[in-house]
């Protein structure tokens, strides 16, 4: 499998904190990854400085074989990485329609339209018109992914998608992954919860303190060693 | 009568008011910015009108083809190379510099034009009325104004609610880091926003110039009667601004009826007693 | 470790300055006995914009009220000192007293209208507000009405005993003016409200939800604010002698130029608007022959510093040198070490 994005001896600071240490991850072509890690871990971060909204060393990261370590978050859209960010971060101010069109009109050309979004969510066409503050946090989330998906990511960053939601909704919204993979995009998911992560991914990293502490099959890495890489015990 | 007509002449020259007001609006809407120099930049478009007719011969409204886009362009500019400089959390920066600016312009135009006032002549539709009844008539350029000021706030209003910049505008509004998520570089739509809001400072100023003698000093309180009409509409509502507009403009010649040194001050306590009573304005933003 | 901790404010620097302040205060006192009338004429208008720039300071600088109406204030203490002597025979000075009491009592219902502007609309705000009272000022026709009025010649023969103690009184009356204001501002600042000021500046919200009364803090504020600057506008006029709405209200003199010399001086510092006043009048004196070319001149100074070194001279001073003559925090200092030599901030 070709790497779509390689990092490489990454340092992530906010301010004078350092919050990655040295953090070294590959994700492949239409592969699923998931990262998990306890609260402070340095996931989030993680995320942010792919995305672009964290400064950091230009050949720290590469996306399709082109250093992109600190380019700017709407630069990196355009070339195909894109960010559902933690707590969902809706315009309030715009209804549901116009977050997804929003979404849609300053990304790349493809698959994911307006059409195809309301396919997989049918819940969302009926609200169209409705503020997206008016949804339950669920279709909120829903709404979040699909703004994602319009601007036809190469590389789609999900940040604890399931934080605040129901089981039920969770479920819901992880039984629509492999539609939402089915053209080929690669997908990092962000997860506290770790059942959840591992059955959703092929391959999985375990953050602590800023640092990976496992990197490992899915499918077969035991409970413990992610409990070891986890915990630190 | 004679009271009518007063009245009706307050309400067109709110049309001219809501023009101020519209473009403070637009990037307090957008960035949170306040911009001091904002009358100042309606006198510099009143005198860019005036070297753009005498040049080239144009109509005080056809040279608004030349100085819209170039108020535009400045606005653009000024946006991104200085005043997205001192957007942040403090107040003090852009507050300051866009005194700063006020100050710069406002001598500029006095040490190239001089104190002296200015007037742009449009010919005969300065004197030209139409007649109501036998004793009230309406003069053509008033209302010409407050009819431009009508449609430019429906444009704005389409280009905030129907369109992909609207959209932008106002998700960054919402979120100027979040919006970035979505591709839209937010220093960018600030600047598109200062363009606009001086796009529109552009057709201000050119009626500023047609309807009265103008000279470099008068920005300032321009400034203040754009601020006056958002107040009294409620912030964030563009038809609130030209209503705001309009209840300055018949304040004022409500004052002046009374004595002629009343109509300032009339006009700033129509404000001050909206505020006192409902400083919400009269039609503030509805929130979700 | 435990107890080795003192708190303290003062810096050695600090206190080598306050013995530097006094001396200069001495001398300032002494000036009639050396410097020409000329000389006390300048330094009573550099003490008048001390004043006032340390009050747009205290509101802007530490308080968040960020007003470019402070001419209100000198309009209506000018005025008043005039009404004052003219309508009710009061002595100058006590009628320059009584002026600062109005302008502070004034500042109270007009911070009941203007506290309803948030931030940047506060500032526009406090511009209407000075446009009403210079309207209403071009309205009272016994001053003179838009044309304004001189200080009869009775009042000012009055005052003291000839000319030469006429403007040594006036003189001392500036240099007492600046010692109640700077000494004022400090009061208020190192007190429990001035701790709590720094709280709302940092944090209005927070601050608030830990019970910090924000509002009233900022009306008292605003208040003094109006005190000492109708203080200084009574000062002022009092050495014009001639007043008029226009000059009494005008917002370049009292607001733009004194916002000038608080972001050269540094704003947020007690020092700052001291070095500003004097850089200021440097200017003036060099080069205000250039008319508008000036002013155009101390605009782009003032945007300059805005982004390149927006604490002014005085925080350059501090970053660069440490030299803090008027620290308001208190400093949490190792007891064993000298407290002079390394003082860590940490604000308490």
């Amino acid at each position: 499998m070709r790497d779509l994005l390689t990092i490489c001896g990454l340092d992530a600071f906010y301010g004078d904190f350092q919050a990655l240490f040295d953090v070294s991850l590959r994700v492949g072509e239409g592969e699923v990854v998931a990262i998990v890690g306890s609260n402070g871990a340095g996931k989030s971060t993680l995320l942010k400085s792919i995305a672009g909204q964290i400064a950091t060393r230009r050949d720290a990261i590469s996306f399709d074989d082109a250093p992109i370590g600190g380019e700017r978050t709407h630069v990196l859209l355009k070339r195909g990485i894109s960010l559902v960010p933690e707590g969902r971060r809706l315009f309030p101010s715009l209804s549901v329609e116009e977050n997804l069109l929003i979404g849609g009109e300053h990304g790349r050309k493809g698959p994911w339209t307006l059409a195809r979004v309301y396919d997989l969510f049918p819940v969302l066409a009926e609200r169209r018109n409705q503020r997206s503050t008016s949804l339950s946090g669920g279709q909120q989330q829903m709404v979040a992914i699909g703004r994602a998906l319009m601007s036809n990511p190469r590389l789609l960053l999900c940040d604890e998608i399931s934080l605040g939601l129901a089981p039920i909704v969770v479920r819901e919204i992880y039984e629509r992954l492999p539609q939402i993979i089915g053209d080929g995009m690669s997908l990092v998911i962000v997860e506290q919860d770790i059942l959840q992560a591992l059955a959703a991914s092929a391959r999985v990293y375990c953050l602590q303190e800023g640092r990976v502490t496992l990197e490992g099959d899915s499918r077969s890495v035991s409970r413990e060693t992610i409990a070891a890489a986890y915990f630190g015990v | 009568m004679d009271w009518l007509n007063s009245i009706l002449q307050g309400v067109l020259v709110g049309g001219l008011y809501a023009m101020f007001a519209a473009g403070l609006s637009l990037i307090f809407g957008v960035m949170r910015l306040v911009n001091i120099a904002h009358g100042d930049l309606v006198v510099l478009a009143a005198y860019l009108a005036l070297v753009v007719t005498q040049a080239l011969g144009m109509g005080p409204l056809a040279s608004l083809l030349v100085i819209a886009p170039l108020m535009a362009a400045i606005g653009y500019g000024l946006q991104r190379w200085l005043l997205n400089r001192t957007l942040g959390d403090d107040l003090l920066p852009p507050l300051l510099v866009t005194f700063g600016l006020s100050v710069i312009i406002q001598n500029g135009l006095l040490e190239i034009f001089s104190p002296d006032s200015r007037k742009l002549q449009a010919g005969a539709i300065e004197t030209a009325t139409i007649p109501l009844t036998p004793d009230l008539s309406i003069g053509v350029l008033p209302l010409v104004q407050f009819l431009v000021a009508v449609v430019m706030i429906g444009a704005l209003q389409a280009l905030f609610y129907r369109t992909a910049w609207g959209r932008a505008f106002r998700a960054t509004s919402d979120d100027q880091s979040t919006v970035q998520l979505v591709g839209v570089d937010n220093r960018h739509v600030f600047g598109l926003a200062m363009g606009l809001s001086l796009a529109v400072v552009s057709v201000a100023g050119v009626f500023l110039a047609v309807r009265a003698n103008f000279d470099p000093s008068m920005g300032p309180a321009r400034l203040i009667f754009g601020f006056e009409a958002v107040i009294i509409g409620g912030l964030g509502n563009l038809w609130g601004t030209l209503a705001g507009g309009v209840v300055l403009g018949v304040a004022q010649a409500i004052g002046a009826k009374i004595d002629p040194g009343w109509q300032l001050l009339a006009g700033h306590l129509a404000f001050l007693m909206v505020l006192a009573v409902r400083p919400e304005g009269f039609f503030p933003r509805v929130q979700a | 470790m435990s107890g080795a901790f003192t708190l303290t404010r003062g810096t050695g620097v600090s206190r080598l300055v306050a013995i530097g302040a006094f001396a200069a205060l001495a001398g300032l006192a002494c000036a009639p006995l050396w410097a020409q009338a000329s000389s006390l004429n300048l330094l009573t208008q550099i003490f008048a914009y001390v004043a006032l720039a340390t009050m747009w300071n205290l509101l802007a600088g530490f308080s968040g009220l960020v007003s470019v109406g402070q001419q209100a204030y000198v309009g209506i203490g000018g005025y008043a000192l005039f009404a004052l002597t003219i309508f009710w025979g009061l002595h100058p000075l006590a009628a320059l007293v009584v002026a600062g009491v109005i302008g502070g009592l004034i500042a109270i219902p007009v911070a009941g209208l203007l506290f309803r502007l948030r931030g940047a609309y506060f500032a526009i705000g406090s511009w209407v507000v000075a446009e009403v009272f210079r309207l209403l000022a071009s309205q009272i026709s016994a001053l003179g009405g838009g044309s304004g009025t001189s200080l009869p010649a009775r009042i000012v023969t009055g005052m003291a005993d000839g000319r030469q103690a006429r403007e040594f009184m006036i003189y001392w009356t500036g240099l007492a003016l600046v010692v109640v204001v700077i000494g004022l501002t400090i009061a208020l600042l190192r007190s429990r409200w001035g701790l709590a000021l720094r709280a709302i500046h940092h944090n209005e919200l927070a601050a608030r939800s830990n019970g910090v009364e924000v509002t009233r803090i900022k009306l008292l504020v605003y208040a003094v604010a109006g005190f000492g600057t109708a203080m200084a506008g009574a000062l002022i006029f009092l050495q014009k002698l001639r007043i008029s709405p226009d000059a009494a209200f005008s917002v370049n003199d009292w607001t733009a130029f004194v916002i000038f010399m608080a972001v050269i001086g540094g704003i947020g510092r007690i020092e700052g608007p001291i070095i500003g006043a004097v850089v200021f009048f440097f200017l003036r004196q060099t080069l205000s022959d250039l008319g508008s070319l000036y002013l155009m001149m101390l605009g782009l100074v003032a945007i300059v510093i805005m982004l390149r070194a927006p604490r002014g001279v005085a925080g350059w001073l501090a970053d660069r040198f440490g030299f803090e003559p008027a620290p308001l925090e208190r400093r949490l200092v190792h007891a064993k070490s000298n407290p002079e030599s390394k003082p860590e901030p940490s604000h308490v």
